[in-house]
């Protein structure tokens, strides 16, 4: 009979019920989240891993923008199926620099964390334009319309400073360069030493083969970097513990 | 006479709003599960993305899942609430007409602000809480007054005890505030456009996504609607609600355990194992809490079981808490690591999530408003049971469909994965996979046909309803006396 008096209580003033109720709610929160934070294994130490370069990074939105993540995962789970089909299940490090990350939850088409690579630029233009001219079966809208549109990018250095403060380490000159650099990624006549040193391993070329800097040009400049960052050659068994 | 009926009816309720709500759930409900089936289509038949940037798949599934998650549903929970709130309490609700009012456009306009943002491609890209922050923004003025003025109902009232119902509704608002909150701290690029970035990135952001997803589903879709299970099927049943005792136990277990369930979307991802561990664990403890809650609102019916025969309001009352115990197993089932291995990434999961959105919420929402909608608008009776019974069987015959084709699929594509030939090489390329889907895509999308031709029924009735029109037809009859004892 006591624990009914007591909820009683509870039911019959608004104010205790609300803060116990809120109570109830935090903590399971709490636990799962705060130590993600503090735990410093919980991101791998490996090397390669680099905050993304300017005309990635426009593709990175245009990813997000058109809502790539709903039909398109990011994270190979380590299964030898997946494994064989997509290639080294994916690491935290590797979308460190994703706010917010784009693991997805559904796999309408295959996973995307390591198709750098794996198709030429032409595939990919041709891909993105009709998909079922090159793989027939296919279910992906078509994206013809984003061939030839200017990809607008007078503010990336706006982006640039916003996600510096919010952890990404771009350099002051990154920034200062960013629009060069984005210029010069989809240009293979440009030079682009700086771009390479700032940003290793950025793939360089007139992605669509059309001029100017087209969306699609940044789109693609984004799915040939994914998964290429991190060598895995060089990484050691006891890095990769959380 | 105008004495006695002050003294049956002490408190003038606030409801002349609540029939916009109610209205605006029916429609946003036909916006959202049309939208779905148009979806559904396209995966069926990729040639309906018509090639146009506004009408692709990855612009328009935002739309579906926020028309039918926050604009039907949210509508329904406002609507009642509020209906519940003030009955239970006799009080007005705290504000009067003018709350409701502001609470009702304020909301429209977040759902008008957050949908026309998604076909233009403005999106933060996180599944539920797409909205970019100027709409955040303008949702915390409006959810931050909804739980003012239901808190300052709860306040006013007049009975000494706030009634269970209102439990789960105040549970499920305050804690929806805090996830809305928690999972929006956003830098806007600049002040005048839409782009911002979330401030958490990789795998901290994957975690803070999940624990305000399940809870999305966890106290929007299942504490709110809960809080309709306590108020609407005792009402319509005419019975008390089963056990008092369960209840409590129901309700603050419930809402401690789910929290806890979000990591079971990332099982073998790269959150750290500690912490998928803690998800699965709470998620197959979550089922007890689940269950004691359905066995509570089911045999709420104890005694009046032959209502079922004799009441489709009571028929869709009862079917959404069987569907909600369905879910409710299934959901931690596939919560367990090596069922998750398999089931993860499929279509598997939309099934799931349709049984529960589907047979759960929406059925409960049907039963609520058909019960509310004669009293809202003072008529006698709703304009025909018979065509409530239609809808019923209809919408039935619709979510079977559609549980049952994704079952088949996404348990077939997630065996496909995995499959290796006797060489030891792969059996199935990626696309074989997607073709395999094509005919349960179709079926999909036919079952979402009947629960929108169910939908559309319903508008009908309601709509002949406020007009004060009765149909002609057979009544259902409750069997007489003496048949009931002879069978004694």
């Amino acid at each position: 009979m006591a624990r009914e008096t007591f909820h009683h209580k509870i039911e019959k003033n608004v104010l205790l019920m609300l803060v116990l109720a809120l109570i109830t709610v935090s903590i399971g929160g709490m636990v799962q989240i705060l130590p993600l934070f503090t735990i410093e294994s919980t991101v791998e130490k490996v090397d390669g891993m680099r905050p993304y370069s300017p005309l990635e990074l426009a593709g990175w939105n245009i990813y997000v923008r058109e809502g790539c993540y709903l039909c398109h995962s990011q994270q190979i789970r380590p299964f030898r199926d997946e494994v064989e089909r997509y290639g080294h299940y994916s690491l935290a490090a590797e979308s460190m620099y994703d706010h917010p990350f784009q693991w997805g939850s559904k796999r309408t088409g295959p996973d995307l964390a390591r198709v750098g690579g794996k198709y030429s630029n032409e595939w990919h233009t041709a891909h993105l334009v009709n998909p079922r001219a090159v793989v027939p079966e296919s279910v992906m809208p078509t994206y013809g319309w984003m061939k030839n549109r200017p990809l607008k990018f007078d503010d990336v250095q706006d982006h640039f400073k916003t996600l510096r403060l919010v952890g990404t380490p771009y350099t002051p000159e990154m920034i200062a360069n960013a629009k060069a650099d984005l210029l010069a990624q989809k240009n293979p006549e440009a030079d682009t030493s700086g771009l390479l040193k700032r940003y290793p391993k950025a793939v360089v070329a007139n992605f669509t083969g059309e001029a100017g800097v087209t969306e699609m040009d940044a789109l693609i400049a984004y799915l040939q970097m994914l998964g290429t960052l991190v060598n895995f050659t060089d990484v050691k068994p006891e890095q990769l513990r959380q | 006479m105008t004495e006695s009926l002050t003294a049956s009816r002490p408190v003038e309720y606030a409801e002349h709003t609540l029939r916009y709500f109610t209205i605006a759930a029916i429609f946003w409900g036909i916006v959202g599960m049309t939208m779905g089936v148009y979806i559904a289509a396209e995966l069926a038949f990729p040639a309906l993305n018509l090639g146009l940037e506004w009408t692709s798949f990855g612009r328009l599934r935002p739309v579906h899942t926020s028309a039918v998650i926050f604009a039907f549903g949210g509508n329904v929970l406002f609507a009642t609430s509020f209906y519940c709130a003030q009955r239970t309490c006799r009080a007005r609700v705290w504000g009067g007409e003018a709350a409701l009012k502001f609470l009702f456009w304020g909301y429209q306009l977040f759902i008008l602000m957050a949908a026309s943002g998604y076909v233009m491609g403005i999106t933060q890209g996180k599944e539920y809480a797409e909205p970019e922050w100027y709409a955040d923004l303008w949702l915390t003025i409006v959810w931050v007054t909804y739980v003012a003025v239901f808190i300052g109902t709860l306040v006013k009232r007049t009975e000494p005890h706030i009634y269970v119902a209102n439990w789960f509704f105040l549970g499920f608002m305050v804690t929806v505030a805090i996830l809305h909150l928690g999972n929006n701290i956003n830098v806007p690029v600049s002040y005048f456009g839409w782009k911002s970035y979330t401030v958490v990135s990789g795998v901290q952001s994957a975690m803070v996504q999940w624990w305000y997803g399940h809870n999305a589903v966890g106290f929007f879709l299942t504490a709110g609607f809960l809080g309709i299970m306590y108020y609407f099927v005792p009402k319509q049943a005419e019975r008390p609600v089963y056990s008092y005792r369960l209840s409590i136990v129901h309700f603050w277990s419930l809402i401690f355990m789910y929290i806890w369930a979000g990591p079971h979307h990332l099982h073998y991802t790269s959150l750290p194992d500690w912490s998928q561990t803690l998800g699965m664990t709470f998620s197959v403890m979550l089922w007890m809490p689940s269950w004691g809650g359905m066995f509570n609102g089911i045999m709420t019916l104890s005694g009046a079981w032959d209502k079922l025969r004799t009441d489709p309001i009571v028929r869709f009352l009862v079917t959404s808490i069987a569907f909600y115990g369905m879910s409710t197993f299934e959901g931690p089932m596939m919560a367990v690591k090596p069922v998750n291995a398999l089931s993860h990434y499929t279509d598997w999961t939309v099934g799931h999530v349709h049984s529960g959105a589907l047979g759960w919420v929406a059925f409960v929402s049907f039963g609520a408003l058909y019960h509310m909608v004669p009293k809202l608008w003072f008529r006698k009776q709703l304009y025909s049971l018979r065509l409530v019974s239609l809808h019923f069987w209809v919408a039935t015959l619709g979510v079977t469909l559609y549980i049952c084709a994704m079952w088949v699929s996404g348990i077939m594509q997630g065996l496909m994965w995995r499959d290796y030939d006797s060489l030891g090489f792969l059996q199935y390329s990626f696309v074989e996979t997607v073709a395999a889907m094509h005919p349960f895509y179709v079926i999909r999308m036919c079952g979402g046909m009947l629960f929108v031709a169910g939908i559309l029924i319903m508008a009908y009735n309601v709509y002949r309803t406020i007009k004060g029109d009765i149909r002609i037809e057979k009544p259902y009859v409750t069997a007489p006396a003496g048949a009931i004892a002879a069978i004694g």
